[in-house]
């Protein structure tokens, strides 16, 4: 066990550190542009006493290097910031504030962060039931008509983009058939039902892409474990084939599987952005949209880190489960 | 993980030139799927270079507005059945500007093609340094450079992409700008695939040869490494294409890419949503270009990969069968 929580350390310290390389570039990438950095963060509209003022608030003054100290040590341990006539204090982990609509950044996010990770969940556990079963299936089927149709659909599915795939479904499902209503956010504490009924369609979007790109995974993993020597003395034993692949090849199968999931969280978040958009779900896309269209600097900047955060976790999880399921692989 | 993947891509010690190209050209033919995708992206290709002469065919442009071929009071929905197809405007026109669709579509083919090749050629561009560079160099420069594309891979495209977008000047040519910002947010996979493979590469005779005969750096990564690392690069580059496509046209959808006048597929859908019932085909067929677009270039990328690595690919391609199990 101790090689494996050795593993572990190193993991987590190797997160730790490529979240802090990552807040290094975006900080670079965001705040030393050339240009009036006060102005852009400010935005456009601001008179040229707020763009003093906040010139002061970023301390545009110091050297690089104790610029970005600073923001960092807002984030850990929170700051006090001067609003001209009062002073607020910003309580970790701070991002900073909005200029534009005089929130702060924080706050923003964890009011829209429940739509997003409603969103992303519960097309997650979607995705991979309907990606990993297809992907068995088309395994198993291997050769055959039903297998051929399998992956043209697969195919389809991953050649439509997904805006694209709500549109039709929202055309279609919604508006034609009017079998759903139009999607809308309602809070899984106010109405359950409402909830999962609102976000049903928006759930079946992101899924749909995604499974497509699981149940090809699914599919070559299985058949790479199924042409392995274990399989075919399983085989040779007289195990039915039912059980090899539904048993044995799918259990050598899974541990890729878990681990690109994790992995491939990214890819779903920037699919959950559009989905959000098209379907007009106040999410951390919808705003970080909105906040790119007005130039919004401290809530993109603090919402790139937020997410980059939720990735970084991803992929050190999907490591930790896969060296877990590795493990298990190779003791049997 | 991605370091096992990325391995399998590597093919054996085939650098050879000429024969190489052949048998890639021979075991690319052999594949009906991948010379009907290659035929629809030529075909689109044609499309988009000849954009101006279509139009002029047609005698109609992506930007003229035609008040009169739509019904302001009705909102501006276009006049005529279809849409406003006739044999002035082959498509339609688009609703409320009456804009010319095909010349919309096709336009926007340009912008959708241009951007996407544009975006991987920088990708490649960047990759190929960085990997080269990361594999060649001491332990310190291959450790930073690694880092640093392992957090280019881990952040989303979509969203480095949108936020970069916000802090870009908006005097600089939209499309230009996604390109280059498609371009600079993913090159993080192509630079570990080259890596890997130059790794691969460095530890063969033929380069042991040149570096033993007082050859350079440079001059053996250029003369030794590069053709070796042709085809790894090329497969994932062709795999590319249209994931940049899509990405454009998201960009676009939101609001954020290629802003009008200029016709974009992705702005299209954006504009289409609200009149899917009035006028179905301005949806449909951004729609439809896009998914045709995107099929072609993937069955494409796949083939492409059959032909040069056909080893990894065998394990991807439809209905291999009980072949497989006895070939393993």
């Amino acid at each position: 066990m101790s090689g494996f929580a050795g593993f572990a350390v190193r993991r987590t310290v190797a997160a730790v550190l490529t979240l802090l390389a990552l807040s290094v570039i975006i900080y670079v990438v965001f705040y030393a542009t050339p240009g009036n950095v006060a102005q852009i963060t400010c935005g456009p509209r601001c008179s040229p006493e707020q763009v003093h003022q906040v010139a002061q608030q970023l301390r545009l003054d110091d050297p690089l290097y104790l610029r970005y100290w600073h923001f960092l040590e807002g984030i850990v341990v929170g700051q006090d910031y001067s609003t001209g006539t009062s002073v607020e204090h910003c309580s970790a982990p701070c991002l900073g504030q909005s200029y534009q609509s005089d929130q702060q950044v924080m706050q923003i996010i964890l009011t829209k962060l429940p739509v997003s990770l409603s969103l992303v969940i519960g097309a997650m556990v979607l995705w991979l039931l309907l990606g990993v079963g297809t992907g068995i299936l088309s395994a198993w089927r291997r050769g055959r008509l039903s297998e051929r149709v399998l992956t043209g659909i697969t195919l389809a599915g991953l050649s439509t983009p997904v805006f694209v795939i709500g549109l039709v479904l929202m055309i279609v499902v919604c508006g034609q058939l009017e079998l759903l209503p139009f999607p809308e956010y309602v809070s899984f504490s106010d109405d359950p039902e409402q909830w999962a009924w609102g976000l049903l369609l928006p759930w079946l979007t992101l899924a749909l892409g995604e499974a497509a790109y699981f149940a090809r995974l699914t599919r070559a993993s299985m058949l790479e474990t199924l042409a392995e020597d274990h399989i075919r003395t399983f085989r040779a034993y007289g195990v039915g084939e039912r059980s090899i692949v539904g048993r044995h090849a799918l259990r050598g199968a899974l541990a890729p599987i878990i681990a690109l999931n994790a992995n491939d969280f990214g890819s779903a978040v920037g699919g959950a952005v559009l989905i959000e958009s098209l379907f007009g779900l106040p999410g951390i896309g919808q705003e970080l949209v909105h906040a790119v269209n007005v130039v919004d600097l401290p809530v993109v900047v603090g919402m790139v880190l937020v997410i980059g955060f939720f990735v970084v976790l991803a992929n050190a999880v999907a490591d930790v489960l896969y060296a877990l399921a590795d493990r298990r692989v190779v003791l049997t | 993980m991605s370091e096992a993947l990325v391995a399998t891509q590597v093919p054996e010690a085939d650098a050879s030139g000429t024969s190489g190209a052949r048998q890639f050209w021979r075991r690319l033919r052999a594949q009906r799927a991948a010379l009907v995708a290659a035929a629809v992206v030529a075909l689109l290709v044609l499309v988009a270079l000849a954009a101006p002469l279509l139009t002029a065919i047609e005698g109609q442009d992506p930007t003229t507005y035609h008040p009169s071929l739509v019904d302001s009071a009705r909102g501006g929905v276009p006049i005529g059945s279809f849409g406003g197809i006739s044999g002035d405007h082959w498509l339609g026109v688009e609703p409320q500007t009456g804009r010319d669709l095909f010349a919309r579509l096709v336009y926007g083919a340009r912008v959708s093609l241009g951007v996407a090749l544009a975006a991987t050629a920088v990708q490649v561009l960047l990759g190929v340094v960085v990997g080269v560079a990361s594999a060649l160099g001491n332990r310190w420069v291959d450790q930073l450079l690694s880092r640093i594309a392992d957090i280019i891979v881990a952040m989303p495209l979509m969203i480095m992409a949108l936020a970069l977008l916000a802090v870009v000047p908006g005097s600089f040519p939209r499309p230009v700008l996604v390109a280059l910002i498609i371009g600079f947010v993913a090159w993080g996979t192509i630079a570990k695939i080259t890596r890997a493979a130059t790794l691969t590469l460095k530890e063969l005779d033929y380069v042991s040869a040149a570096r033993l005969s007082g050859w350079g750096t440079w001059r053996i990564a250029r003369r030794e490494l590069l053709p070796g690392l042709a085809a790894p690069i090329i497969t994932y580059a062709a795999l590319m294409v249209p994931a940049n496509i899509t990405i454009e046209a998201a960009l676009s959808f939101l609001g954020v890419g290629v802003k009008p006048p200029t016709p974009s597929w992705g702005q299209m859908l954006t504009s289409a949503n609200v009149w899917y019932q009035a006028a179905p085909q301005y949806l449909l067929l951004p729609a439809g270009a896009l998914f045709v677009t995107v099929l072609a270039l993937t069955v494409l990328g796949d083939g492409i990969r059959t032909a040069l690595d056909p080893r990894a690919a065998s394990r991807l391609r439809v209905g291999t069968g009980r072949g497989q199990e006895a070939k393993s």
